[in-house]
């Protein structure tokens, strides 16, 4: 085989990150040279949840466990970042409980982040060695436990994050560009991971464990592992929100947002990355026409009533619509790969006769 | 031991048991953890709401009408989102289950109002009465007894008639059952409507306790309900009620020993016990048969 011809099955076979990542690269540039102040805004949104959608991907699309606790560990990333970063004096006004050797804590953002992350990490390592061994329902249920655990905590804490109420004055540094950057690290990492071989013993524990188990693979051990890079992957992610958002409740990171990170991860299909990225356009699109419409309406007063609530409604409609019709989620579990449409497809024996 | 601690716990056992009950019928065949589940509860407080403090019906009516509305939720939901799905995998089930509950909840957001709605609920609510020198609401009392009647005719039920028969069948061996002749989607139908006439009688007591109504009254039963069926073993109807009477049993013991500076942390005190628990005997309380089987 040629180099140039090896290049080619090469750069085939790793179509699918320059084919997600060229559109929103040339998209994050339109909209930054071209777009109003509200569609910077919603990308720079997309850009993150890209990161997030991402970190529960490389987990729960691999693995093929749900994993609630996702959104818990971009909390957790966030209000470690947050106050690492915010100053002293802002939060000794914000904060009144906080205990003194935290608001003393003053460090610029992006080491602020990158702790955060591994915070979020540190604490996936001390409880995820007892939950990854447990499997099917009961593993669902604990995980949904334990993120009433963290919300549980988050809102009553009030020394650290001062309980139910905003945690404000995070310094903003989450532009279009970082949270650009960010989105294409993550592409990059959850790629890696699905490729590795650690990606590939969890996929295999998910179709059979019985027999990823007989072939030697540690189930739990690769679980374990996974759980904790995909919280890595939350917490950081969890960091760059923060100083996008500059300031957030316990509420954000509870049952209504993890919807619609799993309305993502579903719609789009959590088998890929390409299912993670689809989801993440087409449910960012939605809920933004959703939420318009929902303007108009409410602002228009020719009902009655506020229609609050019909974008969540709508997003569970489409997403029973989905799993009805294709339940691998759009894509199917299938990347993307370059040609997108081949006009006559090669059979199985022949790819087989190539490959010797 | 302290009476009134007694009847307490009883009494909160007894309507744990019954969430726990309900939820556990439908796990049972389908092996859905059913997130919607909440919502009947939620939707039966609705109709409590509506034939009690709009429509002005009488007492005995009102019930009927909170307890039809959560069989129909219940018996609608299978039809239009779970039934179609049945067959797919076991995460499509579960995030189709948790996509209905938002969409109830939303619904009736939109529908009703964000607001919480007061529910009139008869005198013998909010009475309270002296036993051997405890005081109790006399509502304690009667769910102890509601229970007691429900589980002597659901488990005449499962064990007398064919259907009950049928459905026990149905929760070991799903296949060998329809190899019977038995028709799968009447056993599921009946699961599904026992589930919301469970649900609906829980939430009777439920709103009792509070008397109000709100889209998101849902959550705290539904999570009583999981943690309940998993301590107490999710593979038997007999798993539920045990697991229902020892987290009652768990919740009064830490209300009483926890001091005052912790109690806002007693539900993650709850999980942590019950996740610490479940490390050493992940099949709960109550042991089941083989049961990796599926509907498919």
């Amino acid at each position: 085989m040629s180099l140039y011809a090896r290049f080619l099955k090469f750069a085939q076979k790793h179509s699918v990150l320059p084919m997600i990542m060229i559109p929103v690269v040339l998209v994050g540039i339109g909209v930054n040279v071209f777009g109003s102040s509200l569609l910077l805004n919603v990308y720079t949104y997309f850009c993150v949840s890209l990161i997030m959608v991402l970190g529960l991907q490389m987990f729960m699309g691999n693995s093929g466990i749900l994993n609630w606790v996702h959104i818990g560990f971009v909390g957790v990333g966030a209000y470690a970042s947050g106050i690492l970063s915010t100053a002293p004096m802002v939060k000794s006004m914000g904060v009144p409980n906080m205990f003194p050797a935290l608001v003393e804590l003053n460090m610029p953002v992006i080491p602020a982040i990158m702790i955060g992350g591994l915070v979020a990490a540190l604490l996936a390592a001390i409880i995820g060695y007892p939950l990854m061994r447990l499997s099917d329902f009961v593993g669902v249920i604990t995980l949904f436990a334990t993120l009433i655990v963290f919300h549980v905590i988050m809102t009553q804490w009030d020394n650290v994050t001062n309980g139910p109420r905003t945690f404000f004055g995070v310094p903003e540094f989450t532009t279009l560009t970082v949270a650009l950057i960010g989105a294409l690290i993550a592409l990059v990492v959850a790629y890696w991971f699905r490729e590795s071989g650690l990606g590939l013993r969890l996929r295999a524990s998910r179709d059979d464990r019985y027999a990823a188990m007989s072939i030697g693979i540690d189930v739990v051990r690769v679980r374990y592992y996974g759980f904790i890079t995909s919280a890595l992957v939350a917490g950081l992610a969890g960091g760059v929100w923060a100083h996008f958002i500059t300031s957030f409740s316990p509420k954000a990171f509870y049952i209504s947002e993890m919807f619609i990170l799993l309305s993502m991860v579903v719609i789009g299909g959590s088998g890929s990355i390409s299912g993670a990225f689809m989801g993440t356009t087409f449910v960012t699109i939605g809920r933004e026409l959703l939420r318009q419409v929902e303007g108009t309406i409410n602002n228009a007063h020719v009902l009655s009533f506020e229609v609050y609530g019909l974008t969540e409604a709508v997003m569970a409609i489409l997403m029973i619509v989905i799993l009805i019709w294709r339940p691998g989620g759009v894509v199917g579990g299938q990347e993307l790969r370059w040609p997108l449409f081949k006009r006559n497809k090669p059979s199985v024996t022949k790819e087989v006769s190539d490959g010797v | 031991m302290d009476l009134e601690f007694l009847i307490n716990t009883l009494s909160l056992g007894s309507l744990y048991a019954l969430l726990a009950l309900g939820l556990v019928l439908v796990y049972g065949i389908l092996k859905l953890v059913n997130f919607a589940y909440g919502e009947y509860i939620m939707i039966a407080g609705y109709g409590l709401y509506f034939s009690a403090t709009v429509l002005h019906m009488p007492w005995w009516a009102t019930m009927i009408f909170g307890v039809a509305a959560a069989v129909l939720t219940s018996y609608l939901t299978e039809l239009a989102a779970f039934r179609p799905v049945r067959n797919k995998s076991a995460n499509a089930l579960i995030v189709t289950s948790f996509a209905v509950s938002i969409f109830l909840q939303n619904a009736v957001l939109i529908l009703v109002s964000p607001r919480a709605r007061a529910v009139q609920l008869p005198p013998i609510f909010s009475q309270t009465v002296n036993i051997a020198g405890a005081t109790t609401p006399v509502r304690n009392l009667l769910i102890i007894g509601t229970t007691i009647t429900v589980l002597i005719l659901l488990s005449l039920l499962m064990k007398k008639t064919v259907l009950g028969m049928a459905m026990r069948a149905a929760a070991d061996k799903f296949t060998t059952t329809r190899l019977m002749g038995v028709p799968a989607n009447l056993v599921i139908s009946a699961a599904f409507i026992i589930s919301g006439l469970l649900a609906g009688i829980a939430s009777i007591f439920w709103i009792g306790r509070s008397a109000s109504v709100d889209p998101v009254t849902g959550a705290a039963p539904l999570l009583i309900a999981f943690i309940a069926t998993v301590m107490g073993g999710m593979h038997s109807p007999t798993g539920a009620v045990v697991g229902g009477f020892v987290y009652g049993l768990l919740f009064n013991v830490l209300s009483i020993t926890l001091p005052a500076s912790m109690i806002s942390y007693r539900d993650a005190f709850m999980f942590v016990i019950v996740v610490l628990f479940l490390l050493f005997r992940p099949e709960g309380i109550i042991k089941g048969g083989y049961t990796e089987e599926r509907v498919g």
